[in-house]
């Protein structure tokens, strides 16, 4: 009766074979192709030095009215303005300026990525139920798998540095922009759709004119969940190389330094915090057609 | 055919049949064959939407396709501009068969055949009313200011002016409808499709839209085709009415028609509700026999309604009537008793209505 008690399992030599083999194999595949995958993601190198050497290097005060000019034009509500503006202060005060500069380098860089792939893949799965059930499960392993576990193969081909960083965040971050940008065409009302196709709107005219205009402010959801998981994740990304706020905290954690730790970590939601607001105030004006309903 | 091409676009719709299910086309002979609509859902699983649907519909009419709901009215509007495809059958517009075309022929004809009006409006919500009156022409590609300045002359048609710049959501329903007749009617199409276009508006402004309506179409002589459930309202707009029921049609013709001789019991009960006074017109039972020669009575024009002979009766304290032709030439006589039992819903409606209940 041991069966019962322990569960019959494969035996262990055959065991670490197929790990052994499988290890090989990505080990040997690796040292064939991590060069070209490597130059094959150059752009991306190009892109996040440039991001982040300019916002490093720009005088602060034209950083700050940068910010505050975007807050302002996404929002119109001098609220968060302000409250972007002085975050960025005391960010600064507190020394902390340099690395929050790399981190929202970083999140820019990441959410523009994520945007580029993640709606062109939602508006696809909007088309067919097929390569919805498809892409389905593979979001979800995306956003359940420990983000630690597909970080090893990702430095085993590209390394420690910006750039599997940059893929690590992005792995984790575009599915709700993927998963809002199907939700929402799909959610647009079939009467308007209709009145578009008795018009003799193609293809492209119903994506453009009624599809994308109407799904916007669910999109525009997406974009904000995928900035506060991008900046989630950048804790996680300075354990292989990602510059910013994120290495403060992982030292902080290795030493027992609280108050640094703690200040990071303040930094990092206060930036946040700014994002958020920024953005849902953003989608919130996109919707302003539907505000004043007629009684 | 000649005749219709000269003056507009006429419809031609030929032995049309709709089945709704995974595989119509295995049971269109069946039904052909007389197969009933209970008896393909009940053993077949499958819905028959349309059977067998002849429609001549000539151009620069009106022409209402009145039924309840489930009758299949909508579906069949729906397979003029192919929204939905028919099992078989022939949709014939200035000679081309609809569902013949390919996918691109579609989309042009769509384009410039035809325009629809929607029960639920279903304008763009995110666009002004401006930018939704444009819809059609934006995507046929047609200079911008040609757009602005075609949407421009419907919205003040349909007497919008000044509300260019609001979004659909801060106007009513009945101006939201109107923004849909402006929309369509920028289109230009000589085809226009309205499908329960009034039907969610109130009485009131409902029978304000009616008259929008027949006001433009004195000038723009399209061919309409015009859905509603609603019997009065057919009777207002339609120059030709069909009635469907359960996807089939049970009659066909002008209002008078249908009033004064209803093919069944499911129509006459219908037509009991009428106002028959505002329907029938003094030709319909005005007698040649000319009494006084045609002189010393008051006159109304052929094609006036009873109610407005019975006014002009009581406002002159006479009983008898004459009728004349446009020329003024008087060609017929009515009395009050005329006008009376053709008013009173005849008794053998009554009577076949009780039957059937």
């Amino acid at each position: 009766m041991d069966w019962l008690y322990r569960f019959p399992h494969m035996d262990d030599s055959t065991l670490t074979a197929l790990k052994k083999s499988i290890d090989g194999g990505f080990r040997a595949f690796t040292r064939a192709y991590g060069d070209a995958i490597e130059s094959f993601f150059d752009p991306l190198q190009y892109f996040l030095i440039h991001s982040e050497r300019f916002m490093t290097t720009t005088p602060w005060p034209i950083i700050i009215a940068l910010i505050a000019a975007i807050a302002w034009f996404a929002s119109r509500n001098w609220k968060i303005v302000a409250s972007a503006i002085i975050t960025l202060l005391l960010i600064g005060f507190f020394d902390m300026w340099n690395d929050t500069m790399k981190t929202v380098s970083m999140i820019f860089v990441c959410t523009v990525l994520s945007i580029a792939v993640g709606i062109p893949i939602g508006i696809l799965m909007s088309r067919s139920d097929r390569l919805q059930s498809l892409i389905n499960p593979v979001l979800d392993v995306m956003q359940t798998m420990p983000s630690f576990v597909y970080l090893i193969p990702v430095v085993m081909l590209l390394g420690i540095g910006r750039v599997p960083g940059l893929i690590a965040v992005v792995v984790y971050a575009i599915p709700p922009i993927i998963r809002l940008t199907n939700l929402g065409i799909r959610l647009v009302d079939k009467d308007v759709l209709e009145a578009a196709d008795a018009f003799g709107s193609s293809n492209w005219q119903r994506l453009k004119n009624v599809q994308m205009p109407l799904a916007l402010p669910t999109i525009m959801a997406g974009i904000n969940q995928t900035i506060m998981m991008a900046l989630a994740m950048v804790v996680i990304a300075s354990m292989i190389g990602v510059q910013g706020l994120g290495q403060p905290v992982l030292k902080a954690i290795a030493n027992q330094y609280f108050t640094l730790g703690m200040f990071n970590g303040l930094a990092i939601v206060g930036i946040a915090i700014i994002f958020d607001r920024t953005s849902q105030a953003y989608g919130k004006r996109l919707q302003k057609h539907l505000e004043t309903v007629h009684g | 055919m000649a005749e219709a091409s000269a003056r507009g676009t006429g419809i031609i719709i030929k032995n049309l049949y709709k089945i709704f299910g995974k595989n119509p086309q295995a049971y269109i002979e069946a039904v052909r064959n007389g197969m009933s609509k209970t008896e393909l859902n009940a053993e077949h699983g499958h819905v028959l939407g349309l059977k067998d649907i002849n429609i001549d519909m000539p151009a620069g009419c009106i022409q209402v396709v009145m039924g309840l709901s489930g009758s299949g009215k909508s579906t069949l509007i729906r397979h003029i501009n192919r929204l939905i495809d028919p099992t078989a059958g022939e949709v014939l517009v200035d000679d081309t068969d609809v569902v013949k075309m390919n996918e691109n022929e579609l989309r042009q004809f769509r384009r410039h055949k035809t325009a629809m009006v929607f029960q639920k409006f279903a304008l763009l919500p995110h666009r002004t009313v401006l930018e939704n009156a444009v819809y059609g022409l934006e995507i046929q590609g047609v200079p911008r200011e040609k757009q602005l300045e075609a949407a421009g002359r419907w919205i003040a048609r349909v007497g919008l002016e000044g509300f260019e710049d609001n979004y659909p959501n801060q106007l009513s329903g009945g101006m939201q409808q109107r923004v849909g007749l402006a929309r369509a009617l920028t289109n230009d199409a000589p085809i226009l499709l309205m499908d329960e276009a009034f039907s969610a508006l109130d009485p009131l402004i409902r029978m304000d839209m009616q008259s929008v309506l027949l006001d433009l179409q004195k000038e723009i002589k399209k061919t309409v085709v015009f859905i509603t459930h609603d019997l009065d309202e057919a009777l207002r707009l339609g120059d030709r009415i069909a009635i469907l029921r359960d996807g089939e049609i049970v009659q066909q013709g002008t209002g008078q028609d249908i009033v004064l001789k209803p093919a069944d019991d499911y129509i006459s009960s219908f037509v009991k509700e009428v106002n028959r006074g505002r329907v029938i017109m003094v030709d319909t039972i005005m007698t040649s026999d000319m009494r006084n020669g045609g002189t010393g009575l008051p006159s109304v024009a052929t094609g006036t309604i009873l109610e407005h002979a019975a006014r002009i009766m009581s406002e002159e304290h006479v009983s008898e009537i004459h009728v004349h032709d446009d020329k003024g030439k008087p060609i017929g006589h009515i009395d009050m008793q005329a006008v009376i039992s053709a008013m009173v819903t005849p008794i053998s409606h009554e009577t076949r209505q009780e039957a059937a209940e």
